[in-house]
């Protein structure tokens, strides 16, 4: 049964990308934050959507945390995190009373929310909406496909670190994109070396090459490696504009590579 | 905003679900089949299981990728090393399960015959009975393991399961698999705040669970998700013996000089253990052998036993063994989830399957 999309609040949205990976802790959100920021460098409205509902990293990384949401005829109006207007984000983050509150739920109040976020928020004429996942396989990664699937996402990109134990995890992420008819983007290999500022030594912390060797295996492409770059965390950390402070940095190079890659990604046919 | 509708009647009352607030809330036909209101025989019968158990450790974070599992398995290494100890280790991270492997037992399926694919029925229901019930996978004679990972038949296999499947799953982790006399059972969690976590603390409700050890790494993003587990921990009165920071500083081995590769913007787990009046039971540092020896399927703490992160462990271990013995295994707590309304969600009564 070919599902229909209906008009509404994703009827602006050109490009839906989702980030996943199965394995937490890999960068989901930061990559998410990264990619939002590269697409907007190169003049793209970008969205944001954060469907972790326990770990809402995004508004922290963004500055915008605290932010109030307000409503509007077609729902909730997303959160403007740059003065020109071009990215906006909606997370469960910003419906929590107290910042340290657990959203405590089961999954069917998740999926119920996640079906709220896809639909009621008003999110205008974007070029990309990145939707970030939490670690898993599970009720929220469901929804997140079953409500967004009538809009015929661009696809997924998954995100791993390259040791053998995130592998392990992510090549269970692509199997449930193969069953949930989610194309992969690519696979991206995040926190792939560390240079020692003191001496310029570059240590595998994470060990090496696990990501290309996923992307080889499940037959997908490997968008790039992303380098451990504690000036990177440092900046998200404190929400600072990271492509903007650190354009020589090598995690930027990897990041703007990898937007290019997502904007040359065709439309698929529906 | 609101967890439950304005007015929600409660799970365990006679209105549960057929309220006019009811209209609406994703739970209504949960409450309404009467499944709030009766506990489930399930948490009786593991409390009968878990008599053999001595001391019940949870290990927690709320964020992903702080080394839970790697800690798990390494707590479960070194208690093991006196062979007079018996322990367990219980993997209840259903979606990404990575205790087989670093514990070294991937391709291991254990005793609960064939395997199980994401597509088909939850084997769990055929395998189900024989005898004392399901056999954990034996590292050492001493050391037993307990993982979703041992019922997948391939690495590529994903378990795409809903919630109420993977409460199902852990019930029969704790109720059908005959763990025999333990001293210490760990329980490696997933990370977030949901049916796993809900459902571990209600099932283990009548069985007393010593407390949870937190892990968390130094920097803010990790810190926001390690206070809401906390803040969880203290809605379902589950003590908590205290907060390992992990990933805590690289020393270079070529210079040898030290780096913060997360680094502790807001204070780290120091100054949020302050805050929230919790032990800090330790930090530890990155060495890049952990991440080998856990691919690998090998404790670092035999490989590398002079690395300052083999210390650090031991250390933290050796302060939870202190924690344990000052609890006697006999003494059981009345410690029942508490129905909190609008507070959290199916509360007092683990969900039907």
């Amino acid at each position: 049964m070919e599902a229909v999309a209906e008009p509404g609040n994703l009827a602006g949205v050109r490009h839906i990308v989702l980030i996943l990976s199965g394995k937490g802790g890999v960068g989901k959100s930061t990559i998410s934050t990264e990619l939002a920021l590269a697409l907007r460098h190169v003049g793209k409205k970008v969205g944001i959507l954060d469907v972790d509902l326990c770990g809402p990293s995004i508004p922290r990384m963004l500055r915008a945390q605290g932010r109030a949401v307000h409503q509007c005829d077609s729902g909730w109006v997303p959160v403007f995190v740059d003065q020109e207007q071009k990215v906006s984000l909606m997370s469960v983050g910003f419906l929590l009373e107290k910042p340290d509150e657990a959203v405590v739920w089961r999954g069917p109040k998740k999926n119920a929310l996640i079906k709220q976020f896809v639909s009621d928020v008003a999110w205008g004429q974007l070029d990309y909406l990145v939707v970030d996942t939490p670690p898993g396989t599970s009720d929220e990664h469901m929804a997140a496909v079953e409500a967004l699937r009538p809009y015929s996402p661009l696809g997924a990109i998954v995100v791993t670190t390259p040791q053998a134990v995130s592998v392990g995890d992510v090549r269970r992420e692509l199997t449930f994109c193969r069953k949930t008819g989610l194309r992969v983007i690519g696979v991206v290999e995040n926190m792939s070396g560390f240079v020692c500022p003191h001496c310029t030594e570059c240590t595998n912390v994470f060990s090496r090459g696990g990501g290309e060797e996923l992307a080889r295996h499940a037959g997908v492409p490997f968008l790039g490696s992303v380098p451990l770059d504690p000036k990177l965390t440092r900046s998200l950390e404190e929400g600072g504009d990271f492509i903007q402070e650190f354009p020589h940095s090598p995690a930027f190079q990897a990041l703007s590579a990898i937007a290019q890659k997502v904007l040359e990604t065709p439309a698929q046919l529906s | 905003m609101e967890e439950t509708p304005h007015n929600c009647p409660g799970t365990g009352s006679a209105q549960a679900g057929r309220g006019a607030a009811c209209q609406g809330c994703p739970n209504q036909r949960l409450c309404a089949s009467g499944a709030g209101e009766a506990p489930d025989p399930a948490i009786e019968e593991i409390k009968e299981k878990m008599k053999t158990v001595k001391h019940k450790i949870l290990v927690l974070s709320g964020k992903g990728g702080v080394g839970k599992s790697t800690f798990s398995a390494h707590l479960a290494h070194a208690l093991a090393e006196d062979e007079n100890t018996q322990v367990a280790l219980l993997d209840i991270d259903i979606c990404g399960p990575s205790i087989p492997k670093i514990m070294g037992l991937e391709g291991e399926q254990g005793d609960q015959g064939a395997g199980l694919t994401s597509d088909s029925m939850p084997v769990f229901t055929q395998v189900h009975q024989s005898g004392s019930g399901w056999s954990p996978v034996f590292l050492e004679d001493n050391l037993g393991v307990m993982s979703v990972g041992f019922l997948l038949s391939s690495p590529d296999d994903a378990v795409i399961w809903r919630g109420p499947k993977k409460n199902g799953m852990i019930k029969q982790f704790l109720r059908d698999v005959d763990w025999g006399e333990v001293d210490y059972l760990i329980v490696d969690t997933p990370p977030g705040t949901s049916d796993e976590h809900l459902s571990v603390v209600q099932y283990l409700a009548a069985a007393h669970i010593d407390g949870a050890v937190i892990i968390t790494t130094p920097q803010e993003v990790s810190l926001q998700d390690v206070r809401k587990e906390i803040s969880f921990c203290h809605k379902v009165k589950l003590p908590i013996i205290g907060v390992v920071e992990n990933m805590s500083g690289f020393v270079c081995p070529k210079c040898k000089k030290e780096s913060q590769i997360f680094p502790p913007t807001t204070g780290g787990a120091e100054a949020m253990c302050q805050d929230l009046k919790i032990p800090l039971l330790g930090k530890v540092p990155l060495d890049p052998h952990i991440g080998k020896s856990c691919d690998e399927g090998r404790s670092f703490l035999v490989d590398t036993p002079d690395s300052p992160a083999t210390v650090a462990y031991r250390s933290i271990i050796q302060r939870i063994q202190e924690y344990c013995s000052l609890h006697r295994p006999e003494e059981e707590r009345t410690s029942l989830v508490p129905e909190t309304r609008g507070d959290m969600d199916a509360s007092s009564t683990a969900s039907a399957s």
